[in-house]
This record gives structure tokens, C-alpha cells and sequence, in this order.
């Protein structure tokens, strides 16, 4: 019997995992995936927005501005790459202008500091590279950037090491109340707990719905995304959003943590919720977007398209974040669309806060280890760094991936992590190898021998992805 | 460490370069070299066709490669595998890492740049739809099938007509792979003509031309993909689009230099070309650094690769850098040329000098003229040029010290 079971491994199921492992309590997560962060949590804008376009009293506005402060330390505690650059609202026009006013009277609700309107000049003070027609923007100096999937693969390492089980694979697709406590069954598997997180993102309505836990609905919002080379880094510096819109913050230009840029999302409702697929009119209009903000992009260094959905609750603009009013111990965490990254790191203890005034027992964990370090890449270390770590492993010499300088001691690190690897792109989210200019074309053959080595899978079992995703099909004789 | 020639990539350019360089007279010579084993993507060629130019006779290419790799045995130069070179820099100073010497750096008088090239992958492309498994570059489809033993996929679309492309056409065949078609977007084969015949026509594979792949379909593996005929343009014509089942794509659209450590050196690149601009010697603007084989540009035989190489090994142990740099005539692609290599000559050059090229367009017949500043010095009537195949003119040290200033190579329809 787990005490809590938390249904949904992506950034706000291992945020409440891994608070609540500050307490002895016993604790899953239940992925339906291979992998977490393979949902929202892996493909968004990055941004650790400072919280002034968040409509004030809201869920969003408050955990967006407590996540914002918290990020900094939460990222050093759990090495994940956070840079504080800033971010600026360009307006084109007197119409946009006033948006920007808007937002400034929401920073001061929202009590977010350090924002202000700046004029055509003082603007491309701070980012030279703008568009020179620009008539003013907002200025908002906490806004960072972050890598979004490793945050959520770090909360969860961090979770696992401090005793939190993830099982994966696991699709809840009934949930039975008793009297005293849930029980939770995948197709072939039940584990029971006394309490419940719904934090399953786009299926959250869908899980609600199993227990009776409430009726919501959950709108699958697509945002494309377009990926530049290294090569366009020096053009840009800042976060560049443009005055937003209902649909959300519109499109923005920002670089990433890895030093590459990116532009997007658009904004598309869907009705399918596995529909990630980019669109040649999503593409165009990203290319179209991109140069506005920043006309010097040369969009011939594109090196990958991608998408990512967000999770939006249909009936009102904000997170649901509480204890259900109709099934005692059951606790939403759904509608975590955008800001929902930025508040990850409150997120946590605002649902243990509601699983303690719910009656969960919350004793001090003495030892918890806030602590947690990745294995370290050889692309960051120093000289001397590097040589040393070829003498205390020499897999440390030899680099797998070519692009992205990914040795072959950090693909394997990767694979035995407290949540292993094991697909090509898992791997790549932890080590970047096939992210780089080539995309896997020469080191994704290579990760398969690594993978099928350490893990005894054989080649035709290997996934790029998802289930289904295998690379290698048998032939017509059924032969790998 | 010093060496007085460094040779980064252990491929056909790389083998050649550096046996070039002993042979002439550099007494240190390494070969650093990424992968596992020498002789680079040729050890993946299984195919035949190689060689018929440089050895007169048809070889796979393990073969071809071995005849160097042989010779490299029977020689004093160090090979350094599974080596990563991680910088060079214009002082040519070699960064690079392995696992027995760890991260260690080289002093060179020369430098050979032979790390050959990359495909051009699907996000250079802008093609829509999902990302599932089962799309992959040409490339890697042949190491998988010829290095690791096993078969991507049952039913297959290729997209480009590059010789990677119609060679796994074949290929994927062959291992009982359904192959569909192989989609062109232009109005010819970007490959050679023979393996246009081998390789498609001899397996009933149909070619496609003035297509693309407009959306990929599929969300864990590939279920299918929408093509579409493509305008003048070559913008998509969206009457046209057919959606054609398949668990595989092979993308073979093209191949990029892999010149990120050549640009960190302050090496200078030709735009068209993405390698650096070489004089006759396939020396760089960067003096001591050479560059040679598809690094340098993009070839279509690895014949013309091991010849360019042995020049650029030639000249790298002889480079002395005390001497002073000649200046230099350029070399220029006028009408109907795409590109041409070298792209400048030193105006001390004493010896005649082979000028390869590309053409825009195939032209039939083509009137090839070269200029030595407005003065025409040489002429010649091809019955055909096309851009999958690279073009060759020798020009004659006397001819070419008739240019003060520039030699210029065109090519029209008529005379």
C-alpha cells in the first residue's frame, strides 16, 4: 500500500514526488510512458517567465511568481542549467504599446519586481538585434530560461533517490475507491494507495472521469517549434516575446540553454491529443514571426521542427489545482498548461499542503538529500577536467556523439541512472547526443550498440520513443 | 607532441593524403582517426564500382580502402583510432581525445582537413508532420544494413536521387525490403547515370522526378508519407498530394562538408562548395593547413577523391613555413558553373593543373570555354554535362601563366 500515488510523470507529478519524499511517506509515480517527460514537460518554450502576464489572483499568477523566486535555488540543488537573461515584450504599434501598459499594471498585482516599459532606445540597448521598428517593450529582468525535460528528469532522479518508486508503463485505466484507500490498475497490474495526484496532464479529465473525481475538460493546444544552429547564438541574448494574444503569449524568439535558438509556439486547439505532428502553415508562419522579432535570423540554419501540447482547462483560464470536492483524498493538479514550467517549482508544495489538509501524515524525512548531480558532460568540463576523467573512466575518451561531444561514459551513465534511459530519444534528452546538427545520423546506430550491450535488449527491440516506435523491423521471414 | 603532418579523417582522402606526405619526404605523419577502423564510409560500401579509374579495375569499397590501408602497414605513419579531434587551431595546434593518450594536444607543421561530410538530415528540409521512428538518412540505413546486420524496414520511399540514395534503393531490395519509388525533386537524377541503370531500372524501382515529401504520418513508426509534383518553383502543387503507405523513409538529399573544426581555425569556406577555398596545392587560406576530399567538396568518385588527396599530402610535407606565400589567380565559375576546385592558383605554380567543376544544369551537347583574363585558351565539345556528374579540365602550365589576374570557366548549349 503506497501512500500517495501520483498518476503522471512529467514535471508537476515529479515536482509533487519529489516534495513529498522530504517525508516519510511511500510514494509512486505511475507513468503510462517509457520515459518521463514525454509529454508537455518535454517540448515547451523553456521560459522561467517572471509572472506579469498572469491574470492576478489566480492559481497561475501565484505558483508562476513562487516558482519564478524558487527556480534559481531548485535548479543549483538538482544541476539543471538556469540562466537569468531577461526577457522583453516587443511592440510594433500604439495598439501593442497599450498591452504592454496592461501588463505592467498586472507585474505590479502580481507583485512581480523589476518591470518596465522601455523606449525604442533604451530597447535596443538591451538586445541590439531587434527589429529596428519596434516602438517600445516590457522589459522584465527575472525572466530565465531553462531545459525543461531536464528539470523534470532531475526532479524525478531526485525523487527515486530519496524512495519515491516510478513505475512505468503503467496506463491507469481503472481507479476503485474503497473506504480507506484507492485501488489503481494498468492492464495487467493494481497497486493500491491512500491518496491520489491527477498531474496527468492531457489524459487528467480523462482520470477525473475514472474515479468520478469531477468533470473537466482538457483542450490539447499544439505549439510548433523551430530549432536554430549554434551559429545564430550571437543574435540574440534575450527572451523576445511578442504582445501576446488569447491564445496565449505568441510567438517568441529566445535562446536556449544550450546556446542554440529557437522560435514558436503557434497556437492550434486540437481535438487529438496525440497530435504532434508540425505543419508546413505552422512553419511558414513561425519563419514569418521569427525574422520580425529579430530580422538578421538566417533561417537556412534550422536544424529541427518539432511540436508540444499543452494541457489547457477548458472551463476556466487557470490551473485546478485542489482536493476533489467529490472523492476525498483524490488531488487535481491538471490544466497545467503555460506558466505551468515557471511554477513547477511551488507546484510541489502546494499540493502537499493539500494532501496534509487532507489528512495525510507528514513526517520530516531526515534523510532526504536535496542533492542531485548529473553525470557530468564532457562538452562542459575543462581541460583538466578532461583529462582526468579519461583516466578515472576511460569511456570518457570516446566521443560517441560528434556534434554534440557525448562521450560514451555518458551514455551509459544515462542508461543506469536512478530512471534508466533506454530508448534513443530518452537518451538524448540526457545527454543530447542526435541533437545536434547531423540529428542522430551518425550516433544514433551507435546508442543502439550501447543500449542493446548494457541493457542485453536485442536491436529489433530498441525504441526510438514510444512503444511502437522500434527502429529495426523484422523482415518478411521475421528475422531482425 | 609533433608531428610534421597531421591528417584529420582516416578515410579515402585522409589514406591518401598521408601516404602521400611520407612519400615526399615528412618524416612524422598521424592519421587521426574518429571511427573504429580506417577507410572511413567506404567500409560501409559493399557495393562495386569503385576504383575503375585510379587501380583500372572494379572493387567494393572494403576493397579499395584496403589497397591503401595495406600500403599504410607497410609504412612507419601512426594511426590514432576512435580518436575525436576536438580543435584545431589557425596556429595548428590539434586538440583531440581518445581513451590512450586521454585529451591531449599535437603540434603540427602541416595539417591535412580529410573529415569528409554529413547528410543532409529532414530538419534542413521543413517537412511537415510527425516525428516518428523508421525516417532516417540514406547513410545510416547503410551502416545499419551493412555494419550491424539488420534491416530498417519492410516498405520503403527514398527521397533524393543521390547515389546514396539509388545505392540503398538496391540495397533495401535486395534484403527483401518493398522499395516504392525513389521521389526526385528536380528533373534529373542527382546520382550517376549507371547507378540510375543499376540500381533502379534493374530492380524495377520506379524514379519519381519534380516530387517532394510534403508530410510524414505516424506517430510511433512511420505509417506513411504525402508527396506531392512540385511547381518550377519546386514549390508543391497541393492538387497533386498522394499519400503513399510505407514503415520507412531514406532520406539521401544531400551532403554537407564537416568543416566546424576547419571554421574554429579561421579557415575560409566557399559558399556554394560549404568547403574551404584551396589554391592548386589544396592549401587554405590558413597557411600549413590543406584540405582534401569531401571535406574540401562533395565528390561523386572516390577515385577523384584519393588523386585531390595525394596533391594536398604532397604539398603538406613540403610546406616549409618560413617560406613566403605566393599570391594567387583566382579561378572562376562563370556562366552555367556551379562551382570549381581548386579555386585559385598560385601565381608561381610551375605545373599543369586539373580544374573540376559542376555544372548549373545537364546540357546537351556543351561547349566547355576557359579564360585566362578575356582570352579564351581552351575549348571542348561534351556530348553531355549534367550535375551529378563532376566535370574535369586540364589546363596547361603555359596557359595558365597567360592569366594575370583570373581564369574563368563557362559552359553553354552552343557555340
Amino acid at each position: 500500500m503506497f501512500d500517495v500515488a501520483i498518476i503522471g510523470a512529467g514535471v508537476t507529478g515529479s515536482a509533487v514526488a519529489r516534495e513529498l519524499s522530504k517525508y516519510d511517506v511511500k510514494v509512486c509515480i505511475l507513468e503510462s510512458e517509457n520515459d518521463v517527460a514525454t509529454g508537455a514537460s518535454r517540448a515547451n518554450s523553456a521560459i522561467v517567465h517572471a509572472g506579469y502576464d498572469c491574470v492576478p489572483d489566480t492559481m497561475m499568477a501565484k505558483l508562476n511568481v513562487l516558482g519564478a523566486k524558487k527556480m534559481k535555488q531548485l535548479c543549483f540543488e538538482l544541476d539543471v542549467p538556469y540562466k537569468n537573461i531577461g526577457s522583453l515584450v516587443l511592440a510594433f504599434n500604439e495598439d501593442e504599446k497599450k498591452v504592454l501598459e496592461e501588463l505592467l499594471i498586472r507585474a505590479e498585482r502580481n507583485n512581480v519586481p523589476d518591470v518596465r516599459i522601455l523606449n525604442q532606445r533604451d530597447s535596443h540597448i538591451v538586445e541590439p538585434n531587434i527589429n529596428k521598428d519596434i516602438i517600445a517593450s516590457l522589459y522584465a529582468k527575472n525572466a530565465s530560461i531553462t531545459s525543461p525535460y531536464e528539470l523534470n528528469i532531475a526532479l524525478a532522479e531526485n525523487a527515486v533517490i530519496n524512495g519515491v518508486e516510478i513505475i512505468l508503463d503503467f496506463k491507469v485505466d481503472k481507479i476503485t475507491k474503497t473506504d480507506e484507500s484507492f485501488k489503481l490498475c494498468a492492464k495487467d497490474r493494481c497497486i493500491d494507495a491512500k491518496y491520489v495526484v491527477n498531474a496527468a496532464g492531457l489524459y487528467a479529465d480523462e482520470i477525473s472521469k475514472l474515479c468520478n473525481a469531477g468533470d473537466f475538460t482538457i483542450v490539447p493546444r499544439k505549439g510548433e517549434y523551430m530549432m536554430m544552429d549554434r551559429q545564430e547564438s550571437k543574435k540574440l541574448h534575450t527572451v523576445l516575446f511578442q504582445a501576446p494574444s488569447k491564445m496565449g503569449k505568441g510567438v517568441l524568439v529566445a535562446p536556449t540553454v544550450e546556446e542554440t535558438i529557437f522560435a514558436g509556439p503557434t497556437a492550434l486547439d486540437m481535438a487529438d491529443k496525440e497530435d504532434t505532428s508540425t505543419t508546413l502553415e505552422g512553419l511558414e508562419y513561425l519563419k514569418k514571426m521569427s525574422v520580425k522579432s529579430v530580422p538578421s535570423l538566417n533561417l537556412g540554419n534550422v536544424i529541427t521542427q518539432f511540436a508540444g501540447i499543452r494541457a489547457v482547462l477548458k472551463e476556466k483560464h487557470d490551473f485546478l489545482i485542489e482536493e476533489s470536492k467529490q472523492v476525498k483524498g483524490f488531488v487535481q493538479a491538471a490544466g497545467i498548461c503555460s506558466p505551468g514550467l515557471s511554477a513547477s517549482p511551488a507546484m510541489g508544495q502546494e499540493v502537499v499542503g493539500i494532501l496534509k489538509d487532507a489528512g495525510l501524515e507528514l513526517k520530516i524525512n531526515d534523510n532526504f538529500n536535496p542533492i542531485r548531480r548529473k553525470y557530468k558532460s564532457f562538452r562542459e568540463m575543462t581541460d583538466s577536467e578532461r583529462s582526468k576523467a579519461i583516466i578515472e573512466n576511460p569511456l570518457n575518451g570516446k566521443i560517441i556523439c560528434r556534434c554534440e561531444t557525448v562521450t560514451e561514459a555518458e551514455v551509459v551513465a544515462a542508461i543506469h541512472a536512478p530512471v534508466p534511459a533506454v530508448t534513443i530519444d530518452a537518451i538524448k534528452r540526457r545527454t543530447r547526443a542526435g541533437m545536434g546538427r547531423c540529428q542522430g545520423g551518425f550516433c544514433m546506430p551507435r546508442v543502439m550498440e550501447i543500449i542493446s550491450r548494457e541493457t542485453g535488449m536485442n536491436m529489433g527491440e530498441i525504441l526510438k520513443a514510444s512503444y511502437g516506435s522500434n527502429i529495426i523491423l523484422p523482415n518478411r521471414k521475421g528475422v531482425e | 607532441m609533433k608531428y610534421d603532418v597531421v591528417v584529420i579523417g582516416g578515410g579515402p582522402a585522409g589514406l591518401a593524403a598521408a601516404l602521400a606526405a611520407r612519400e615526399k619526404g615528412a618524416k612524422k605523419v598521424v592519421i587521426l582517426e574518429r571511427d573504429r577502423h580506417l577507410g572511413g564510409i567506404l567500409q560501409q560500401c559493399i557495393h562495386n564500382g569503385f576504383g575503375l579509374h585510379y587501380f583500372g579495375e572494379e572493387l567494393t569499397g572494403p576493397e579499395y580502402a584496403q589497397l591503401f590501408i595495406n600500403q599504410l602497414k607497410d609504412s612507419d605513419i601512426e594511426v590514432k583510432l576512435e580518436t575525436m579531434v576536438l580543435s584545431v587551431t589557425k596556429h595548428k595546434e590539434v586538440v583531440a581525445v581518445n581513451v590512450v593518450d586521454g585529451y591531449f594536444v599535437i603540434q603540427a607543421n602541416a595539417i591535412v582537413l580529410a573529415m569528409g561530410c554529413r547528410e543532409r538530415t529532414r530538419g534542413a528540409l521543413n517537412i511537415a508532420g510527425t516525428r516518428p521512428a523508421g525516417v532516417m538518412p540514406a547513410g545510416s540505413a547503410q551502416y545499419i544494413v551493412n555494419m550491424m546486420g539488420h534491416v530498417p524496414g519492410r516498405e520503403v520511399v527514398i527521397l533524393g536521387s543521390g547515389d546514396i540514395g539509388l545505392i540503398m534503393a538496391r540495397r533495401m531490395a535486395w534484403e527483401g525490403a518493398h522499395v516504392k519509388m525513389v521521389v526526385e525533386l528536380m528533373s534529373y537524377s542527382g546520382g550517376l547515370a549507371r547507378n540510375v541503370a543499376q540500381c533502379l531500372d534493374d530492380n524495377d524501382i520506379p524514379l519519381v522526378f519534380n516530387h517532394t515529401v510534403v508530410e510524414i504520418h505516424g506517430h510511433d513508426r512511420l505509417e506513411g508519407i504525402t508527396i506531392a509534383k512540385v511547381d518550377e518553383n519546386r514549390k508543391p502543387i497541393e492538387k497533386t498530394f498522394e499519400y503513399v503507405a510505407c514503415d520507412t523513409l531514406l532520406l539521401s538529399v544531400g551532403l554537407i562538408p564537416e568543416n566546424e573544426i576547419s571554421i574554429e581555425a579561421e579557415v575560409m569556406l566557399d559558399p556554394i562548395t560549404k568547403g574551404a577555398i584551396v589554391d592548386e596545392t589544396r592549401q587554405t587560406n590558413i597557411s600549413g593547413i590543406f584540405a582534401c576530399g569531401n571535406v574540401l567538396h562533395v565528390h561523386d568518385l572516390v577515385d577523384n577523391v584519393s588523386v585531390e588527396s595525394e596533391i594536398a599530402g604532397e604539398y603538406a610535407a613540403i610546406f616549409n613555413k618560413d617560406e613566403e606565400q605566393s599570391k594567387h589567380i583566382k579561378i572562376i565559375p562563370s556562366e552555367g558553373v556551379r562551382y570549381c576546385v581548386p579555386q585559385m592558383i598560385r601565381q608561381d605554380n610551375k605545373k599543369d593543373v586539373d580544374i573540376y567543376f559542376r555544372v548549373e544544369d545537364i546540357i546537351k551537347p556543351a561547349f566547355i570555354n576557359i579564360d585566362a583574363d578575356s582570352m579564351s585558351i581552351k575549348k571542348k565539345k561534351k556530348r553531355i554535362v549534367t550535375p551529378g556528374e563532376m566535370e574535369k579540365m586540364t589546363v596547361k602550365a603555359d596557359e595558365i601563366s597567360k592569366a594575370s589576374d583570373r581564369i574563368t570557366i563557362s559552359i553553354k548549349g552552343k557555340q
